[in-house]
């Protein structure tokens, strides 16, 4: 059976909808909802022209041989949906699921953001379609990730810093739960990633899966044939599921996902979530999971806001547990040393979050060798991780500092 | 529901017989430390509460509101274990006769083992499970292991549940079915929603004899007003916040006059 096939809710063993009964008329809803806008012409045509006229698509794919030379000479391919507006890959799932609630008729969305990423795009769209925009992100992510919550306020978003358990990502997402919960009536939730209960998995996936679309043509056009391998940066895993999915029955197409290595996988400071984990439950899904022995979530690390997540999306699981896709860690060094590459050869400052992509590939491109071609994902740029490399490379003079 | 000896719902159908209804009271394991919880459950049976929901401290409780989380993340930080809330079940049946459930998020039972965590529950004289995360639509190895052991196991009925759900909600339960007050999270309310009682003649209209109303209840004249139309009222975040303001004095007040309101509502049967 083809693996593109699989909708949900489950992958494998992975995935369902471990969620309290008062949101399951919502997903259920959401469920029915999308799957009249998928058979419906007027809504692609809808979603394709605001892709066209507004993120910005099809975005274009860059050779980096400069870089490459530091990959065993692979023949290295960026897809570049760090050029989208609002400078990353969400912005992709969040038009199509802001179209989804106009189609319903609720007045109010709401997010949860790590990076800001998310939130920043998600506030976009709720702008440009006139709706009430709550975003809800970790305590410890509004800090390091200031310039996120300015945007998603001047775009005119509520923006709640969390300030229970991890102040985190996670936390991010139990409030925004509990917020939905309670307002479920008028109010839609945009989920950021392919994690989950159903139908977000597979929907997230969906309005994802145009990168690999374009990618894999893009990539034919260029050089013929397909690549030998895909990377991206795995957090939960949206960005990795929109550019694997293209290239699931690709069967001669390798597929990589590198997780946040933080201090290192052997460390108990990491999110390499598939590397270090086990299955369990976590917002609404089984998938892999950093647990302590009583199924207590473990605070996961990393250098990376949008990586810094103890959970991944069910479809990956499924895809690592049939062997389909490899999954590895990268250490926030090998992942700053990336993005000071691939600033220093190509002139492309990438997120910090798909630095950890690059890294892989570096070491990919050695193993596969100079006849190889890699496609990867830069699911985002590295302005908002302006002042996190700042400090690391100490780049920021006294003067600049107190700005 | 299916036939059983179930003591939750014998001791639910007791109480309406004697022109009231239940009082169920809730109260993490752990907090403020383990011994103080199980004098604290104790305290709650001997003040009239009649069925006992603990709670175990999970990291990611999306279902509760601010009291209870910090009760929880609380008992945590000082080091709760899940057999800590086997202890503490096997420490409260020894001292009071209320049926005792035990409230959980689903993850760390997957984590246990099902079967395992439904033996040990048995075996400490637990009388089931109450799941606010899990769905029979998903509770394959729950049903299973509830089957084999007899535990009760109460399933969610909300304001927006289906009338279909609200049938599968009844069918799968045993004990009673969790009806949710109002949209939203555990914490106390200044009117507990009258989408309660609309979802209370729902669920009669489904089959269900054995129905307890919970989230937002924290006074004696909502537990009368509840237990008007509803089998068993359940009260949570008040008795917490009580615990941990007052301790055990003033949540043994808050335990007896709660009960006050759950007695004499109409003629005995």
């Amino acid at each position: 059976m083809s693996l593109k096939a699989e909708a949900g809710p489950y992958f494998g063993d992975f995935g369902g909808r471990f969620v309290p009964e008062s949101l399951v008329a919502a997903l259920d809803e959401l469920t029915n909802e999308y799957a009249l806008a998928r058979s419906d012409p007027a809504f692609a045509a809808e979603l394709m022209e605001l892709h066209r006229t507004y993120t910005g698509r099809p975005s274009i794919i860059t050779e980096v041989p400069r870089f490459a030379a530091h990959a065993g000479g692979a023949r290295v391919i960026l897809k570049r949906e760090d050029l989208n507006h609002t400078g990353s890959h969400k912005i992709n799932n969040v038009l199509g699921q802001a179209l989804l609630t106009k189609r319903i008729g609720k007045t109010r969305v709401i997010a949860e953001t790590g990076a800001g990423q998310h939130g920043v795009a998600t506030a976009t769209a709720a702008a440009l379609f006139g709706l009430d925009c709550v975003v809800y992100m970790g305590e410890v992510d509004t800090e390091r990730q200031a310039l996120n919550v300015a945007r998603m306020r001047l775009l005119g978003a509520e923006v709640v810093p969390v300030t229970t358990g991890s102040r985190t990502l996670k936390d991010a997402i139990n409030d925004a739960m509990r917020d939905w919960v309670t307002n479920v009536e008028n109010t839609n939730y945009i989920f950021g990633t392919v994690a989950g209960p159903h139908p977000f998995p597979a929907m997230v996936r969906d309005f994802q899966k145009i990168i690999g679309e374009e990618a894999r043509q893009q990539v034919l056009d260029l050089t013929g044939r397909l690549p030998d391998a895909v990377t991206a940066c795995v957090g939960g895993g949206s960005n990795a599921m929109g550019i694997f999915h293209a290239f699931l029955d690709d069967a001669d197409v390798a597929l990589y996902g590198y997780e946040a290595g933080g201090d290192g996988a052997e460390t108990l400071r990491h999110a390499a979530t598939i590397t270090k984990g086990r299955p369990g439950i976590l917002h609404g899904a089984r998938s892999f999971l950093l647990q302590d022995e009583d199924g207590q979530t473990v605070e996961s690390h990393s250098i990376s806001a949008g990586l810094d997540y103890p959970g991944v999306g069910p479809e990956h699981s499924w895809l690592a547990s049939i062997g389909r896709a490899t999954y590895l860690p990268i250490t926030d060094a090998e992942a700053m040393n990336a993005l000071r590459l691939l600033s220093r050869t190509e002139g492309i400052i990438p997120a910090i979050e798909s630095a950890h992509a690059l890294a892989g590939t570096l070491d990919l491109g050695k193993r596969l060798g100079p006849d190889s071609t890699i496609l990867v994902n830069l699911s985002g740029r590295g302005d908002k991780d302006m002042e996190t490399a700042g400090r690391y490379f100490d780049l920021l003079d006294k003067g600049a500092a107190q700005l | 529901m299916t036939t059983t000896t179930s003591t939750v719902e014998s001791t639910i159908a007791s109480r309406r017989q004697q022109g009231g209804g239940a009082l169920i009271g809730y109260l993490p394991v752990g907090f403020p430390t383990l011994s103080e919880s199980i004098d604290a459950a104790v305290a709650l049976v001997a003040g009239g509460v009649d069925i006992l929901e603990l709670g175990l401290p999970y990291s990611d409780p999306v279902m509760d509101g601010p009291v209870i989380q910090a009760a929880t993340q609380q008992a945590l930080a000082n080091g709760f274990r899940l057999r800590h809330g086997i202890e503490a079940v096997a420490a409260i049946t020894a001292q009071v006769d209320a049926p005792v459930l035990v409230m959980t998020y689903w993850n760390p039972i997957v984590q246990y083992g099902v079967d395992r965590f439904a033996d040990d529950l048995h075996s400490a004289g637990g009388a089931g499970l109450i799941t606010p995360d899990l769905i029979p639509d998903d509770a394959a190895a729950w049903f299973a292991a509830s089957d084999r052991t007899g535990l009760d196991r109460v399933f969610l009925a909300a304001p927006s549940s289906s009338d279909a759900r609200l049938a599968q909600a009844v069918q799968a339960s045993r004990g009673f079915v969790y009806a949710v007050s109002t949209m939203g999270i555990t914490g106390a309310r200044s009117d507990v929603d009258s989408a309660a009682r609309v979802l209370i003649d729902r669920l009669r209209a489904v089959g269900s004899t054995s129905a307890c109303v919970g989230l937002g209840i924290s006074t004696p004249s909502q537990v009368r007003e509840i237990l008007g139309y509803a089998d068993g009222a359940i009260v949570g975040s008040a008795l917490v916040k009580a615990l941990a303001e007052g301790g055990l004095p003033l949540l043994a007040v808050l335990a007896r006059d709660l009960a006050a309101g759950a007695r004499d509502i109409r003629p005995a049967v």
